[in-house]
């Protein structure tokens, strides 16, 4: 909520859209974010799971693209080799073959989401952690002291420590690039436009109509990812359209900031100090031994 | 036309029978859970996940450092509590090795604390801020408090030296002793680690009780058997606190309980609950007549509150490493809603 970022004249809040359904998995984001950032290498090994030899976010990765095969036809999806148009050569058939044309190759490039309520700023101990004038959350890599609070406090697994240097990094919407104006790097390196970088009211705008849009041509597995304002966390500066449910992806179904549950939990723990002190009082009580 | 069931939900179907080449999306496949003692509380759920990989970074923390702090702190802010109350009522060897006690207590959770920064040289970047939303930023002021006052209290004790400060700075020290004995929970427990999270109603009275019975446990190894009352009652009181609200606690946690009684997590809690007893039963009863029993009471009592720990943390970090205990309480939340 940009009233509450403490600027007095903030920029319109700005936002990653990323429109999985027009993803190619080409990695130029994970690349152009890796070159701008001057992020280190971090293991050239080979999955074996996918094409995605990536992984997972963390401090040496802020753009991710995942790679999901499915036995599912995309929606509207047929095949052009149906019994009427082809002739049987009576050749030996592939055991199968009729299912084949039922495949579809999900592609998706995570980033961090830039809560709107954000569990790692919230527990950062030192503020290393900030909101920007541009509602995005940054590390100030002079500051963090690598006291690692904010890497379970994620709810997505986004930001991690870096095991030489201590600290934890995660991306930081290109804030460097975007105060000069520009775009960030991975948006700018999107062939496809599947990374869309901009306000974020005109982006969940664009978002609702390519929403409607995929729902009109059939594809009723689309669905919004961290755009609702109104979820666990928020709402997501860095929101996207799935074609599956979250968790295909890697995405927690219905994450929420912990920090909400923060007075309860207060008043449970001044609760229990108060047993501890009454209780080991007590124990004074009574006989002299 | 026969063949993989191929409805709204493919993939999800996936985890139980794996279609022959697609990438397998779905739970990880694991072993059927023969172990002895381990039986599984709830049904393997299924579920979806990207290959079984987990969706938090689970903690940096090293156990050691951080459950040893959870440990130690527990052990300290408990002990100045026993050591004030020694203090009123004439035990001064009771009130001599508490104050020691938590003076060796907070010293070593201050050396873990800063030991397991990324940057230990930039510890004192946490007292450019007080952030009221961090626990640990609050913590680390209730430390500040805490330490100079608990530190004061032993050194003059031990010293002789500035008597009325001294005596001054152990009623200080307990009164913020149970901040720092309770406070512990809420820094774990806000966090996304499922095992943590969702204890957060019971786990402040889980880790007091704790504190309370290593204090007690303390009590009973240094000091002599005729002052050692209140420690032995501290070992009873605490054990009864802590394995109650660990009870309720686990009830109340559905998916997210199961870490706790599984693997290494599983053997600390179990280790956890029979040291507990055995402490408050050996040390709390029969430790009334015998020194040695009281001793062997003190270490039992003491190594329980320890196994507590590292068992709460191990089950944090386990409930972290498998998707499973973020994705399905999450899907059953979101099909209650209708999502």
């Amino acid at each position: 909520m940009t009233a509450d970022t403490g600027y007095e004249n903030p920029a319109p809040r700005k936002g990653f859209f990323t429109d999985t359904s027009v993803c190619i998995g080409c990695k130029a984001c994970e690349v152009a974010c890796k070159e701008w950032n001057l992020i280190p290498e971090d293991g050239l090994e080979l999955t074996g799971m996918s094409y995605d030899n990536t992984v997972g976010l963390g401090a040496d990765t802020w753009r991710h693209v995942a790679f999901i095969e499915q036995r599912k036809p995309l929606g509207g999806q047929e095949s052009t080799a149906s019994a009427a148009s082809t002739v049987d050569l009576g050749m030996p058939a592939m055991p199968g073959a009729a299912d084949r044309s039922e495949f579809r190759w999900l592609m998706a490039s995570d980033v961090c989401k830039h809560c709107t309520e954000a569990a790692c700023l919230d527990v950062c101990p030192t503020g290393a952690l900030f909101r920007t004038e541009f509602d995005t959350v940054v590390v100030q890599e002079d500051i963090c002291n690598g006291c690692g609070y904010c890497v379970p406090a994620c709810p997505y697994g986004v930001i991690d420590q870096r095991e030489d240097d201590g600290r934890v990094w995660k991306c930081t919407m290109c804030y460097d690039r975007v105060g000069d104006g520009m775009e960030p790097a991975c948006a700018k390196a999107c062939p496809t436009d599947s990374i869309q970088f901009g306000d974020l009211d005109e982006l969940r705008e664009r978002a609702d109509e390519r929403l409607a849009q995929l729902h009109d041509a059939g594809i009723d597995d689309a669905r919004l990812y961290g755009r609702d304002p109104d979820d666990g966390v928020g709402g997501n500066g860095a929101f996207f359209l799935l074609l599956d449910e979250p968790e295909v992806y890697g995405f927690p179904p219905a994450p929420k900031v912990t920090t909400r549950d923060l007075p309860a939990m207060w008043r449970r723990a001044g609760l229990a100090a108060a047993t501890l002190l009454t209780g080991l009082a007590a124990t004074f009580l009574g006989r002299k031994r | 036309m026969t063949g993989p069931v191929r409805d709204g939900t493919d993939v999800r179907a996936d985890a139980t029978s794996p279609p022959e080449r697609t990438a397998v999306v779905g739970a990880r496949k694991r072993g059927r859970r023969g172990r002895r003692g381990e039986q599984p509380m709830v049904p393997d759920a299924e579920f979806t996940s990207y290959y079984g990989r987990p969706v938090l970074n689970k903690p940096t923390w090293h156990a050691g450092d951080i459950a040893g702090y959870l440990f130690l702190g527990g052990l300290a802010g408990a002990s100045s509590i026993l050591a004030a109350g020694a203090q009123l009522t004439g035990r001064r060897a009771l009130a001599r090795s508490c104050r020691v006690g938590a003076l060796v207590g907070i010293s070593g959770s201050l050396y873990a604390l800063v030991h397991d920064l990324g940057r230990p040289a930039r510890f004192l970047n946490m007292l450019r801020t007080v952030k009221p939303s961090s626990p640990m930023s609050v913590g680390t002021w209730i430390l500040m408090a805490y330490g100079p006052a608990a530190g004061a209290a032993a050194v003059s004790d031990l010293t002789g030296l500035l008597p009325r400060a001294g005596r001054a700075a152990t009623l200080g020290a307990a009164v913020v002793g149970p901040a720092v004995a309770s406070y512990t929970a809420v820094l774990v427990a806000d966090t996304a680690v499922p095992s943590w999270h969702e204890g957060h109603r019971e786990l402040p009275f889980v880790f007091v009780g704790s504190a309370a019975a290593a204090a007690g446990g303390l009590g009973m190894i240094a000091a002599p058997v005729g002052e050692a009352g209140p420690a032995r009652r501290a070992a009873v009181l605490g054990g009864v606190l802590e394995l109650a609200a660990a009870k309720r606690m686990e009830a109340g946690m559905g998916l997210a309980a199961e870490p706790l009684r599984t693997g290494k997590a599983g053997r600390l809690m179990r280790a956890a609950k029979a040291l507990t007893v055995t402490g408050a039963l050996l040390g709390g009863v029969l430790g009334r007549k015998s020194r040695v029993a009281s001793v062997l009471g003190g270490a039992a009592a003491l190594a329980g509150s320890a196994c507590t720990r590292f068992g709460v943390f191990h089950a944090g970090v386990a409930s972290a490493e498998d998707p499973k205990y973020t994705v399905v309480p999450q899907r059953e939340q979101l099909d209650r809603r209708g999502g």
